[in-house]
């Protein structure tokens, strides 16, 4: 249990504070559940091709399809309801997302950690890399990997991670580096403890706020990043749609009014990257001690 | 200072380099060209004709070396699509992206500095409130489908701006220009606008954070003793004091438009160097792909090399630690 007391209990009442961020937090675990039990709560299995009626293709939103119940977003060209194919991409994007966010994390936090601690030229070597490629925009480093690559849900995620870990390494290697120079590092490392556990056990641990800031901005990232890559038909394949290939699909129908295509995936993209985005902030400003009063 | 010079000249040459390597080895990963060149029922002898003319047939550290050698004399060799020289097609393109990006990054500065200095100015105003809820936006909302809403919006809905296209273009010392003419304009204002949306953010973001430092310090509480008006404070003192980060970011963020070209372009139809490697990756044009990537990636080691030097002269420290 966590006692009043703990730090985790102390930075969510000071969490608390901002109503805002809270809101956000609760879309942001709303779209995540609906994403998980998309299958559960939608009309129809979008990518059930038996069940599609080309009758429903292409109908406004409110729209009584053939099915017995209401497209509340209306339906695309094949006739799915928007709403059930926009949960189906949800799922996709989030797990996409939180899978490129997770792997550059500790990607790059072992690295930047492991530079800082070691030192020397291996440090020099391995900052001088992330400085260069943090110099490069991640959107063309993800847009040359996937085309190089190929399409693929591995493929896409390694590009998200190359275009995104050197974020995670610069920041660990900053955090690291003022706490090498701590003396508490001085007394594990002087105890017969292996180097290794000293840097997991004490370093890295101590570096996670700054690390986990990142990470929540670069979660939002990756989602639309790979959204633009799938818009751009180089992101995921056909058959995983996620919500940039929904927008792609939608932009033709656009030109003759059809709005409602392209705009609700967006809409829902947005909702998520914004409450990504609004939570980040507040951790961020509730972990910057210059800005305690 | 000339021995700094040469260390930081070496190094971007060897990055150059290493990146020529990786980008050609990366891109031979990319399907067949062979299959996109030709139909699949030619006879073999013109199959075997077109890859000995290509040079698809040789090992492939031989094609480096050749494409090296011809990259130093600036021959990036033929599209196999547009069947012309690839520094040719990409100079030819390269007018319609420049002419976007510089419309996208001045209209960004110009209008996203006064804004985020009244925000600096006025922090607790409602009006500074909306304008950093709306940098929130700039920064989240996808560039592809701000650029789609507003076709929508001002394209289909209300039909008073072009879709996409460059529109009529006049031709100053041989190269086309859109800005130039009033069609010309018209098609150039949404691609500029939804291109600069998260640069206008920034700019607002950056603005507001220097103005509200240094409407603290004490050059502007003795200019105002000296009885300047508030306008005149803001114009003379502030906006010079934050010039210098925004020249700055100004300068990095120009490379980071040019990539971000690539969605507004493809988006808006505008034929720029964007939708030119958008096309090029999906028709597996090989050498178009390879000569975008070095002139993108040598782009870069440029503003790099310039930003080393330029800190470097500032702080002698750098200098002496070599």
């Amino acid at each position: 249990m966590m006692s009043r007391d703990s730090p985790a209990a102390r930075f969510w009442a000071e969490f608390q504070d901002n109503r805002i961020a809270v809101a956000a937090l609760a879309v942001i675990i709303a779209v995540a559940v609906m994403a998980i039990f998309a299958p559960l709560i939608t009309p129809q299995d979008p990518y059930d091709i038996g069940r599609l009626v080309l009758g429903d293709a292409r109908r406004p939103p409110g729209h009584l399809g053939s099915g017995g119940y209401v497209h509340w977003l209306g339906t695309d060209a094949q006739g799915r309801d928007l709403l059930s194919a926009i949960l189906y991409g949800l799922r996709i994007s989030v797990m996409v997302g939180v899978a490129a966010g997770a792997i550059a994390f500790v990607v790059g936090a072992v690295m930047g950690a492991t530079a800082a601690f070691v030192g020397g030229r291996v440090e020099a070597l391995i900052m001088r890399f992330v400085d260069l490629q943090l110099s490069f925009p991640p959107i063309l480093l993800a847009l040359v990997l996937s085309a190089i690559l190929g399409q693929g849900r591995i493929q896409l995620i390694i590009a998200l991670v190359t275009a995104q870990y050197a974020y995670f390494a610069r920041t660990a290697h900053g955090a690291a580096a003022t706490e090498r120079a701590k003396d508490y590092v001085e007394a594990a490392l002087s105890t017969p403890l292996p180097t290794r556990t000293v840097l997991f056990r004490h370093i890295l641990p101590n570096c996670l706020p700054p690390l986990i800031v990142v990470a929540t901005v670069q979660v939002a990232n990756s989602i639309a990043l790979e959204a633009t890559l799938s818009f751009l038909g180089l992101g995921l394949p056909v058959t995983e749609p996620s919500l940039g290939m929904l927008i792609a699909n939608g932009f033709q129908y656009m030109f003759s009014g059809r709005y409602w295509i392209s705009i609700y995936p967006g809409v829902a993209l947005i909702i998520l990257i914004v409450a990504i985005n609004l939570v980040g902030d507040q951790i961020r400003d509730q972990l910057n001690p210059r800005l305690k009063r | 200072m000339l021995g700094f010079l040469i260390q930081r000249l070496m190094q971007a040459v060897v990055v150059m380099i290493a990146i020529a390597a990786l980008v050609f080895v990366g891109v031979f990963a990319v399907g067949n060209p062979i299959d996109v060149l030709i139909s699949p029922d030619v006879t073999q002898q013109i199959r075997l004709d077109t890859i000995a003319r290509y040079g698809l047939d040789k090992p492939l550290w031989e094609q480096f070396v050749g494409f090296l050698s011809r990259l130093v004399h600036g021959d990036f060799g033929r599209s196999f699509v547009f069947n012309m020289p690839v520094l040719e097609l990409i100079l030819s393109r390269l007018p319609a992206t420049l002419e976007l990006t510089l419309a996208a990054v001045l209209g960004a500065t110009l209008l996203g500095v006064p804004l985020g200095m009244y925000a600096g100015y006025r922090p607790d105003s409602p009006v500074s409130r909306l304008l950093m809820g709306l940098s929130v936006l700039g920064f989240s909302v996808p560039t592809f489908w701000i650029g789609l809403v507003l076709i929508l919006t001002f394209a289909v809905w209300l039909g008073v701006l072009p879709a996409g296209g460059r529109g009529d273009t006049v031709t100053v010392f041989g190269v086309e220009w859109s800005f130039l003419t009033l069609n010309g304009l018209q098609h150039l204002l949404l691609p500029a606008v939804n291109l600069s949306l998260f640069k206008l953010a920034m700019m607002m973001r950056l603005a507001r954070a220097g103005t509200r430092e240094i409407i603290m310090t004490d050059t502007v509480k003795f200019a105002r003793a000296s009885g300047q008006s508030e306008w005149t404070i803001l114009r003379r003192h502030v906006l010079r004091l934050i010039s210098i980060p925004i020249v700055t970011v100004f300068g990095l963020e120009f490379g980071s438009t040019l990539a971000f070209a690539v969605v507004t372009e493809t988006i808006f139809s505008w034929p720029g160097v964007g939708k030119l490697i958008i096309e090029s990756i999906q028709s597996l044009d090989r050498p178009v792909m390879v000569a975008y990537l070095m002139l993108v990636a040598f782009l870069f080691i440029i503003i790099n090399f310039l930003i080393d030097i330029a800190y470097a002269a500032l702080d002698p420290r750098l200098r002496a630690r070599q």
